[in-house]
């Protein structure tokens, strides 16, 4: 369980936290969210014990991160922005470094190494320097670092920042495996991610938690939640198409985008329009390419909470 | 005190792994041997003992030494690899101890590996060993010093350079400290307590007995409060500025 009171942190008269009070408990995935400098990495780095808090608490399984910063550090995995590490180290010995500072010893020691080596597919690097490895390499040594002790708590850090689709996507798999049994917070600003791993997902900005919600329930506050979209096969097609849906009483407004020769109908209300527009479809001849119904446009949300 | 020998053996390794420690140990000893040789006028003097390379050793530290501490600290912070280091389950002061020891071991190393003009002197003539035993102690004390504080310059920048410079000036001031040239700006106003205080702070008035032969509990006690010092300034100044 992870829990903040009031968290609260100002660097002389910026403000860079203010109020943040939120709970994680077992099974979620904590998507946190904010454009750039929004105090994401405050927040995070005061849950790792690395920022002390202006005021305002937090606690990790119980150990607040104040008064009892050892227990809080052995419960959880943390991996910092950007994945710091040791660049002249080769990663057997860094991996090493860190699984003896996590008190590792024996069989378990070796089990634990044997682990992370093999589920971040390190083997291929072991002797290698980690300034010699690609981005990739390098954030998943830093995951590798984040679950040696298997801590029931991981928060991490922009953990596919930079990285290309398909190591997105691996990082994605290996949060989706342990999310299971593990408390995890991401902090991202890659929308797309929420919907790949999170089952929550606050939205912060300025500092301020400005929305804490599923990320279908933010979904359903965009303006296109409920909208149907429709690709005509002839643009020429589009005015007279417009005409007609904007005809329907349930629509609110309609969008048109010349260059695809897409329609875009957006309820009013968050009323279901999509029988009476495909009905019109069908009825008025239009020749559709597609038509589908949208869930709501994160990325349209981010903006309308942070801007 | 597991985890102090965990970065401490972290860090010493580091030094092997890239060019520094051999860079440092060359530039050491050619620099060393100079000094005893060409200005301490090694054999010109016909003394059986090593003064002429004790006597020199505290300004060839004063430049090496804070070129070996700047990195403690400052290239953690520039790296961001403090953030990984302070959020393992370690504390403040373990870290500092740990990285300040590997740092002194290392010295004390460089400080072995002068062994053959003991070898020389003890060749060429029967020189008071204790004696010279004793100055070994007295300069690996005062490499300590100069540790402790470049340490603690270290904590204050993520610039390896200013750290450097900041090392070097501090050192500076501490070896001046008993100089005439110093005293004599508080001899004219200040009360001859506070200018025999500020004589006593000197690095060369401890060093000094130590270096011939003479081991006084008072001048190791300087030194030891000297590091101890510097290593809790070391602490404070990353527990205030680690994150910024």
């Amino acid at each position: 369980m992870i829990q903040t009171e009031h968290l609260t942190k100002h660097y002389g008269t910026l403000t860079a936290v203010e109020d943040v009070s939120f709970q994680v408990g077992p099974g979620e995935v904590l998507g946190f969210l904010g454009p750039n400098g929004a105090g994401k990495t405050t927040t995070m780095r005061m849950l790792a014990g690395f920022v002390t808090p202006t005021s305002g608490r937090a606690s990790i399984c119980g150990h607040d991160v104040e008064t009892d910063p050892l227990r809080a550090k052995a419960s959880l995995g943390y991996l910092p922005e950007g994945a710091p590490s040791y660049g002249e180290m080769s990663v057997r010995r860094f991996l090493a470094f860190i699984a003896d500072l996590r008190g590792l010893e024996g069989a378990r020691r070796a089990a634990r190494l044997r682990h992370v080596i093999d589920h971040l597919q390190l083997e291929g690097v072991l002797e290698q320097s980690i300034q010699t490895l690609s981005k990739g390499f390098r954030r998943r040594v830093g995951l590798a670092q984040a679950i040696m002790h298997d801590p029931p708590v991981l928060v991490l850090d922009e953990p596919t920042d930079g990285l290309d689709p398909n190591q997105k996507h691996e990082v994605r798999t290996l949060i989706n495996d342990m999310a299971r049994d593990k408390i995890i917070v991401i902090s991202t600003h890659i929308l797309e991610e929420v919907d790949a791993v999170c089952t929550r997902a606050i939205i912060i900005s300025q500092g301020r938690i400005v929305a804490d919600d599923t990320p279908a329930g933010l979904a359903a506050r965009s303006r296109y939640h409920n909208a149907v979209s429709m690709q005509l096969e002839q643009a020429a097609q589009l005015p007279q198409a417009r005409a007609a849906v904007e005809a329907l009483p349930a629509v609110a407004q309609v969008e048109v985008s010349e260059r695809d020769a897409r329609l875009t109908a957006l309820p009013r209300a968050g009323t279901p329009i999509l029988p009476a527009v495909s009905e019109l479809a069908a009825r008025t001849g239009l020749k559709l390419k597609e038509l589908h119904l949208e869930s709501g446009r994160l990325d349209e949300v981010f903006r309308t909470i942070t801007s | 005190m597991r985890n102090v020998g965990i970065i401490m053996r972290r860090e010493l390794a580091s030094y092997f792994a890239t060019p520094l420690a051999y860079v440092f140990i060359v530039i050491f000893l050619l620099l060393a041997n100079w000094f005893t040789f060409y200005l301490g006028a090694f054999y010109e003097r016909g003394q059986a003992d090593l003064d002429s390379f004790f006597a020199f050793l505290p300004w060839l530290y004063l430049f090496l030494i804070p070129a070996l501490s700047m990195k403690l600290w400052a290239e953690e912070r520039n790296s961001g690899s403090i953030e990984l280091l302070m959020t393992q389950p370690v504390t403040l002061p373990e870290a500092v101890l740990g990285k300040f020891l590997a740092a002194w071991i290392f010295t004390g190393f460089a400080l072995v590996l002068t062994f053959p003009l003991w070898l020389t002197v003890n060749y060429l003539g029967r020189p008071d060993n204790g004696a010279i035993l004793a100055a070994y102690l007295g300069s690996l004390m005062l490499g300590g010093g100069f540790l402790a504080i470049g340490s603690c310059m270290s904590a204050l920048t993520r610039s390896q350079v200013i750290a450097f410079i900041l090392g070097v000036f501090a050192c500076l001031i501490l070896l001046l400290a008993g100089f005439p040239g110093v005293l004599d700006v508080f001899r004219g106003w200040a009360p001859q307590s506070i200018v025999d205080a500020i004589a006593s702070l000197s690095f060369l008035a401890h060093f000094d007995s130590i270096r011939k032969g003479v081991i006084d509990v008072r001048d190791l006690l300087y030194f030891a409060m000297l590091i101890g010092l510097f290593l809790l300034a070391t602490a404070i100044a990353l527990d205030l500025r680690k994150a910024d």
